[in-house]
């Protein structure tokens, strides 16, 4: 198997999936200042999508471009973790989606930016910044929400009731990722979960919401096993380069 | 629960370092953070700033209009406050 | 107020205008002029928030990852604008949720260009070179509008929106030399969007009722025929560039006035989209009052949890 490439893969799958779900709300959110601001991180998101997938072809060799890796995979090719391709449901589910993903997305940006691997630090780096801006802005909404009115409590409980259970999966761990810190290429993920945690116990705490008591944990999007809702993600994301093959847009 | 809207903040930028903030136009958040948050977002897209006022559009006052006659125009009468009242002789350059 | 104080008044602010001095939130105005530009510039600000939605459809479907950013940009840019232009009618006096209030039960008019459906990527493509090419006309001059706030926040808009123009011709253009389908795909998404686009300017002068009074007040500084004859003019040549055929069997080109001649507008059609009748008229509105409705917990939500904030820093 080619580490690099199917690390990468992953990175860019996650980054591609959760801005694909976010630039769902444009034009739809509960205020036009919070329609702009998700609309900023969707393009974050899909800025580093195509960063990851190109580094992603490259590191593959067999001369696939970005938006190959995009928009011309199966399903069972897709790499991101469950919890990014979850919809949007409400914004309560789509903030908490949102938080748990950039609490993990952060520490791992911070240890990625030291990567031997010189294409991944750059891309490291440049996320990182997008990210701590990403998490400041869903955990202030998670308080809020947590904090608000009763209603608001407990939408966004149900919604961490929910999606807990895609949470383990952020730290899945193969042999992809431990041949690549064994070779050097990226640093050692060692404390990762644990800095997650902290952030997600700290500003649950302030939102006075409760964790979960069940440890139930899905996973299998590393391994190209996804929920239902991939599917419907592929048939708008691929329907144009599908119908219409091998053309310049 | 009132379905009243969050209140009006002003927003300021500082475009880069060195200059004045300057009133770039207005929002709607329900704190502080917000705020700026919004500000950001909505201000500042096109890299318009590195820096970031907010104030509560309540908390502005401002001169009355119809009294501009009596707070600005007296001082256009002060022409002296202004170097080119004074003559200085061709052969000095710099002054 | 007296009248003849009145009458001053009036007469003061009409020679303000016309010396070019801008007109700011506190000066006094006649109650007209307010409700105009409250009328004007809240139709304005709908348009940009209605226009998000007829290609806000396509953001899942772009056919490539740069294609996504920039609709996914422009988009945001629209909303951006929508918010500049509810700013300046608060200046006036007009709250933003009332005014939105408006949109949602019809009340309130918005450009009805963005009641007809966007049905293939095309669109995309003709929304911005054509929709955006006019409102571009429209909205240049009104960066000079007498009213202050408004024209800057036009100012900021002009300046934003003219990578708008550019990246949906560039879509049209690449179309137009791609596969037989997709020049196929172009040309259709012209057919549909050119009359329409040209009903943007509004009705013939003739028929139009507020022109007069609000090009002597400077909140309009060219008639509905001045700017829709202008954009023919420029885009038609656009159209012959790119190997496309505007569809209208009665365009021609007069040598001695150097302009184009164009066909009669179906008016019928317009004043039915106006009225409510469009293709699309009831989804755009639902589609924003669902986002309203499904929004207000949330907003709600926030109004709480600053005042608790509030409270627990005074109590600290």
């Amino acid at each position: 198997m080619n580490s690099l490439f199917e690390y990468t893969l992953r990175l860019g799958d996650d980054s591609l999936m959760i801005g694909h779900r976010l630039s769902e709300w444009c034009g739809h959110g509960p205020i036009l200042e919070e329609d702009i601001a998700m609309t900023n991180i969707a393009l974050d998101f899909v800025g580093q999508a195509t960063s990851l997938l190109e580094l992603a072809g490259k590191f593959e060799g067999k001369g696939r471009s970005g938006d190959d890796l995009a928009f011309l995979r199966f399903d069972r090719d897709y790499k991101n973790v469950l919890l990014v391709e979850q919809p949007n449901v409400d914004f309560g589910v789509t903030m908490m989606r949102q938080f748990l993903f950039d609490a993990y997305r952060k520490p791992l940006f911070e240890r990625l930016q030291y990567a031997s691997n010189k294409e991944i630090a750059a891309i490291a780096e440049k996320s990182l910044k997008e990210t701590k801006y990403h998490l400041r802005h869903s955990s202030e909404w998670v308080i809020r929400l947590g904090d608000g009115t009763e209603e608001s409590h407990t939408r966004i409980q149900e919604a961490l009731d929910n999606l807990w259970r895609y949470t383990g999966e952020l730290f899945y761990s193969d042999d992809v990722d431990k041949e690549l810190i064994a070779a050097g290429e990226i640093p050692s993920m060692d404390g990762l979960e644990k800095e997650w945690r902290q952030t997600v116990n700290e500003v649950l705490a302030e939102a006075t919401l409760k964790i979960p008591e069940s440890d139930w944990q899905f996973d299998g999007g590393r391994k190209g096993m996804h929920s239902e809702h991939l599917g419907y993600i592929l048939t708008e994301l691929q329907y144009m380069q599908r119908a219409y093959p091998g053309l310049e847009w | 629960m009132s379905n009243k809207e969050w209140p009006l903040w002003e927003v300021f930028i500082r475009s880069k370092q060195g200059l004045n903030h300057k009133h770039v136009g207005s929002l709607r958040a329900a704190d502080e953070e917000m705020a700026i948050d919004n500000a950001r977002d909505v201000y500042t897209r096109r890299s318009e700033g590195i820096s970031i006022w907010v104030v509560l559009s309540s908390n502005v006052f401002a001169s009355d209009p119809s009294e501009a006659p009596e707070l600005y125009e007296p001082s256009d009468s002060k022409i002296y406050r202004h170097p080119t009242f004074y003559d200085v002789p061709d052969e000095i350059q710099h002054m | 107020m007296k009248e003849e104080d009145r009458a001053i008044l009036e007469q003061n602010f009409q020679a303000k205008i016309d010396n070019d001095i801008r007109i700011e939130p506190n000066d006094w105005m006649p109650d007209a002029y307010r409700e105009t530009l409250i009328r004007q510039i809240s139709q304005h600000a709908h348009s940009e928030i209605v226009g998000m939605l007829p290609e806000g459809n396509w953001i899942t479907r772009a056919p490539n990852l740069r294609r996504k950013a920039v609709l996914l940009a422009k988009v945001q840019d629209e909303a951006g604008h929508g918010l500049y232009l509810y700013s300046a009618t608060e200046t006036l006096g007009a709250d933003r949720e009332d005014t939105i209030d408006d949109l949602h039960s019809g009340k309130a008019k918005y450009s009805s260009i963005f009641n007809y459906p966007t049905l293939s990527w095309a669109d995309m493509g003709a929304i911005g070179w054509l929709v955006d090419g006019a409102a571009i006309m429209n909205q240049v001059p009104l960066c000079r509008c007498s009213y202050g706030p408004y024209a800057r926040a036009m100012v900021r808009v002009c300046k934003e929106e003219s990578f708008h123009q550019r990246q949906g011709f560039e879509i049209m253009m690449t179309l137009a030399k791609g596969s037989p389908e997709q020049k196929a795909m172009a040309q259709d998404a012209l057919n549909r969007f050119w009359w329409p686009a040209l009903m943007m300017f509004g009705p013939n002068d003739a028929e139009s009722k507020h022109t007069a009074q609000s090009m002597k007040w400077k909140i309009k500084r060219h008639t509905n025929d001045e700017l829709r004859q202008q954009f023919v003019d420029v885009t038609v040549p656009q159209a012959e560039l790119i190997g496309l055929t505007v569809p209208d069997p009665d365009l021609k080109f007069n040598e001695q006035t150097g302009h184009y001649e164009y066909g009669e507008i179906n008016w019928d059609e317009f004043w039915q989209v106006v009225k409510g009748n469009g293709p699309c008229n009831k989804e755009r509105v639902d589609a924003r009052r669902k986002a309203k409705e499904d929004g207000l917990w949330v907003r709600e939500a926030a109004t709480a949890y600053a005042a608790k904030k509030k409270l627990r820093k005074q109590a600290s």
